[in-house]
């Protein structure tokens, strides 16, 4: 039956994405909550919360509040709590309660935001959601509201800068979709950047793990995006209908698969610097690309199924990599949110174990949180790739660093 | 030390009162609320799990369920732990009962075997949809005969209305023994977490008038679970469980006694008094069959515990107390409300007794610490209260660290090549959080101590904690301290 797990875990929620994305910015983002998400968000979803003082709270919703649609209490605990420590933004994040009586998020954001003056966000999120979709949400917001143009001056200095050189001067790389839930904090993201640095690119703004809203603020000077999880999908759009500046999808994970995505990097970076100042950005748009992933489909030399489950970019690409250099076929189990035209025509978007188990039958070898293990039949290796957004901090201290070091998984056929 | 990311970057102020300035029972301002990383109180599914081989089933939205699931993973005890996701258009379709009528069902037949119990948990999305629980227990039990089923609850929105979640969690605990015939000779010990001390002044009590003592702690599988239902008396001390020994006395025939968990020595010889009284009412009655000579011995011997109790108690207490003040002196004593029922009983007995309490953190002032409250604000006006869920909480290990780390140079300067003074010795892990200190007293709950030997228990552990440092951080953030069958 759908909907019932008799032995799996879940993913982390979308209101918990919205916390986990906005959480090194220095904001405040309230969970409209009775109970119970703060400690889960803090205790499995953040590993950042012992040694990072961000500002993540529940409102601590009551029965009576409500039932009697009591808004203006939420409304004076935030702007009282605000008065007293001073956030950079507010956000606040639903969860199944504010989605069953209505809860108006904008209307409530907008009278934040006029009675204390500062940024405030909405984000209508139900709990019932993976956290791909809130954090997606959230980063898509941040660019939306706070992310301006470089502006003229830069943008002539730059141009300068690239028409004076002699070679070609390297293009800068925002990275988005980074949060532990994906990530963990165990050295992932700096191996992204070094990767990028080691590509010969500049590594611009990190969304949202390792730069502060400062540098978010300058994305828009960035030539093209890396995404690296579902949750930069949001921002990567709204960075390509503010500003066109283009996206490309996936993960350096083994030697082929690195050397596409730095062709297809290198690509839509090139494309948008040449029209970096055609027109308004609605017209360059149709001149650079809203995403390109490597998905060169190298011959499959071997029968044996590799499946991977789990949140779709980042197993994509490590499904890319293993068929390329391994020769196997994959098929990945998308289990989070994943929109359309990043997975391939035989992957599989679906979290329920009754749908999930079927799909195991035929693999040799499954990759997986190791969660998921009770549901894998004894006739597949299992190969353990634990995710913080599955298991939380329950196995932290084995999750890998695929970018620095992709052997550990592709040693293994 | 925390990373400071807030958007001022300057101190933030830490709320506090002084207790003589304080209002009962709710000295702070309600509000958005923070949550430390100290983790060691248990939640539902920890409590859940204390019944043998009951299978746990949570119907609620994917965000609620991460925790629960978590938490049953922590235990390594996904096995007797399941879920069905509350999706939205579960919201608008009307089809609430049938999604915890056919998921349930669906679970039970794909279980590798026929568990004897099922604990059922919704939420509050099913508290507001007005979901029709009776008959969805009804139709469970129907189809399922050979299961007992109880009704448990994940509804954090009634927190600050009628019976806590936990308050309903610890009398869900026994709602699944069935009636039997009742024995004079056994008793129960009810709504704990942690198993009583066996050196607790009731475990004395039980042992000197010969009772056997169920406690679902030490039930090792359903059956013997089962046995709790020929107990004759149900004790209680915690405040929690209170109401659920009213409910399994109203059901089964035994008789509820709670007893007051209390550091004061007159009140707890009260206490005693009255359980020997409860105990000698129930156990010892003769007219209804019972063996006269027998009876008459075990009043005697309950008469003669509790008389040694109290008498050795006194003179244990006065001997631990001048030990411990020997030792710590004025060091600066926190504490914090998950330690125990009566955070500031325990704060009055060690300031009567020459010790430094400077703070006590707690959100609410519990009803029983009431009278501890008023001698407080008249006898040491100046004690602090601070609460552990107020916003700016968030910041208040960040104010500490700095504390910390200066005097760490200082005593790195006066003693060099020796153990590092302690500072500030916390009871309870909050305390310790806040204050930024690996000298604390790593309980939760009261562990499980009651009466006299509580005290003397308590005052032994602060001066292992003054001398012996812990660390802090990796201990505060294993949930459900002393669960034995938790493998993190």
């Amino acid at each position: 039956m759908k909907q019932t797990a008799r032995i799996i875990s879940t993913y982390s929620a979308d209101v918990m994405g919205v916390c986990s994305a906005l959480f090194e910015l220095g904001g405040m983002t309230v969970m409209h909550d009775a109970s119970g998400c703060n400690s889960t968000y803090t205790t499995h979803d953040e590993p950042r919360w012992y040694d990072m003082d961000s500002m993540v709270y529940i409102s601590g919703i009551s029965e009576m509040e409500a039932i009697m649609g009591d808004d203006e209490k939420l409304i004076e605990d935030i702007c009282y709590a605000a008065e007293e420590m001073h956030p950079k933004f507010i956000a606040i994040a639903g969860t199944p309660i504010p989605a069953m009586i209505g809860f108006d998020f904008d209307a409530v954001a907008e009278v934040i935001e006029k009675r204390t003056g500062i940024p405030t966000f909405g984000f209508p999120t139900t709990g019932m959601n993976t956290y791909v979709h809130g954090a997606s949400m959230a980063l898509e917001r941040l660019v939306t509201k706070l992310i301006d143009d470089p502006g003229d001056a830069w943008i002539e200095e730059k141009l300068d800068e690239v028409e004076k050189s002699d070679e070609e001067v390297p293009y800068k790389v925002n990275i988005l979709g980074l949060t532990p839930l994906d990530y963990s904090v165990n050295g992932q993201v700096q191996s992204i950047e070094k990767w990028l640095t080691g590509r010969g690119f500049i590594v611009g703004s990190r969304f949202a793990m390792g730069s502060d809203l400062e540098e978010l603020g300058r994305a828009s000077e960035a030539e093209v995006n890396l995404v690296v999880s579902g949750t930069g999908l949001g921002a990567a759009k709204a960075m390509y209908r503010k500003f066109a500046i283009p996206s490309v999808i996936g993960l350096p994970i083994g030697p082929k698969q690195s050397d596409l995505l730095e062709d297809a990097l290198l690509k839509a970076a090139r494309e948008y610097r040449r029209f970096r100042t055609a027109g308004t950005a609605n017209e360059r748009a149709g001149l650079t690309r809203l995403k390109i992933h490597p998905n060169d489909l190298d011959p499959v030399v071997k029968d044996d199924m590799v499946v991977l489950i789990g949140e779709g970019v980042m197993n994509f690409s490590l499904a890319n990599s293993i068929r390329f250099e391994t020769g196997h076929k994959t098929k990945v189990l998308c289990a989070t949110e994943c929109p359309e035209g990043i997975l391939r025509e035989w992957d599989k978007m679906t979290t329920d174990e009754d749908d999930i188990i079927p799909e195991l039958a035929e693999a040799s070898y499954i990759i997986a949180d190791p969660l998921y293990k009770p549901i894998c039949p004894d006739s597949a290796k299992f190969i353990p790739l634990p995710s913080e957004a599955f298991s939380g901090r329950i196995y932290r201290d084995d999750i890998p660093d695929l970018v620095k070091d992709p052997g550990l998984i592709l040693n293994q056929f | 030390m925390l990373k400071r990311i807030n958007g001022n970057n300057g101190p933030v102020r830490i709320p506090g009162v002084r207790i003589a300035d304080a209002s009962f029972p709710a000295p702070f301002r309600s509000g958005l609320e923070y949550s430390s990383p100290a983790r060691g109180t248990w939640n539902i599914v920890h409590t859940g799990m204390l019944i043998p081989e009951a299978h746990e089933i949570f119907v609620c939205a994917a965000g609620c369920l991460r925790g629960v699931i978590l938490t049953a993973a922590e235990m390594c005890l996904t096995d007797r732990f399941s879920t069905v996701a509350v999706r939205e258009h579960n919201l608008l379709d009307g089809d609430m009962e049938d999604l915890v009528i056919e998921g349930v069902s669906d679970i039970i037949g794909k279980l590798p075997g026929r568990p004897p119990a099922v604990l059922v948990y919704t939420s509050c999305v099913h508290h507001f949809t007005g979901v029709d629980l009776d008959m969805i227990y009804a139709k469970l039990r129907e189809r399922f005969p050979d299961i007992d089923f109880t009704d448990c609850y994940m509804n954090p929105i009634m927190r600050k209305s009628g019976l806590t979640p936990d308050q309903l969690m610890r009398s869900r605990l026994y709602m699944l023994l069935h009636e039997r015939k009742i024995n004079r000779d056994a008793v129960a010990i009810i709504g704990n977490d942690l198993p009583t001390q066996k050196d607790s002044d009731i475990m004395k009590v039980f042992r000197a008038a010969g009772l056997k003592v169920h406690e679902i702690t030490s039930c090792r599988d359903y059956d013997e679970y089962q046995e709790m239902a020929e107990s004759s008396v149900y004790v209680s001390y915690n405040p929690d469980a209170a109401a659920g020994g009213d409910m399994l006395e109203e059901r089964l025939g035994g008789r509820h006694h709670y007893m007051k968990f209390s550091y004061d020595p007159d009140e707890i010889d009260e206490e005693l008094a009255k359980l020997a009284d409860t105990l000698i009412s129930v156990t010892c009655d003769a007219e209804n069959g019972g063996d006269a000579e027998k009876a008459s011995a075990r009043e005697a011997a309950v008469r003669a515990a509790v008389t040694e109790i109290t008498e050795q108690g006194r003179i244990d207490i006065r001997r631990e107390l001048d030990k411990t003040l020997a030792l710590i002196g004025d060091t600066p004593v926190t504490i914090d409300y998950t330690f125990c029922p009566r955070p500031l009983g325990l704060a009055r007995l060690l300031l009567e007794n020459g010790l430094n309490v400077t703070k006590v953190y707690l959100d609410g002032i519990p009803g029983a610490d009431r009278p501890d409250y008023e001698i407080l604000r008249e006898k040491f006006p100046e004690l602090m209260l601070h609460p552990t869920v107020h916003a700016a909480m968030r910041f208040a290990a960040t104010e500490n660290a700095g504390a910390a780390t200066a005097n760490a140079e200082t005593a790195a300067k006066q003693t060099a090549g020796q153990e590092e003074a302690c500072r500030v010795l916390a009871i309870g892990q909050k305390a310790a959080y806040f204050e930024n200190t690996d000298n604390f007293v790593n309980v939760v709950e009261g562990g499980g101590m009651l009466g006299y030997e509580a005290v003397t228990h308590t005052l032994e552990l602060m001066r292992d904690a003054f001398i012996n440092r812990k660390n802090m951080r990796e201990l505060v953030q294993i949930k459900g301290l002393g669960c034995d069958i938790c493998a993190r």
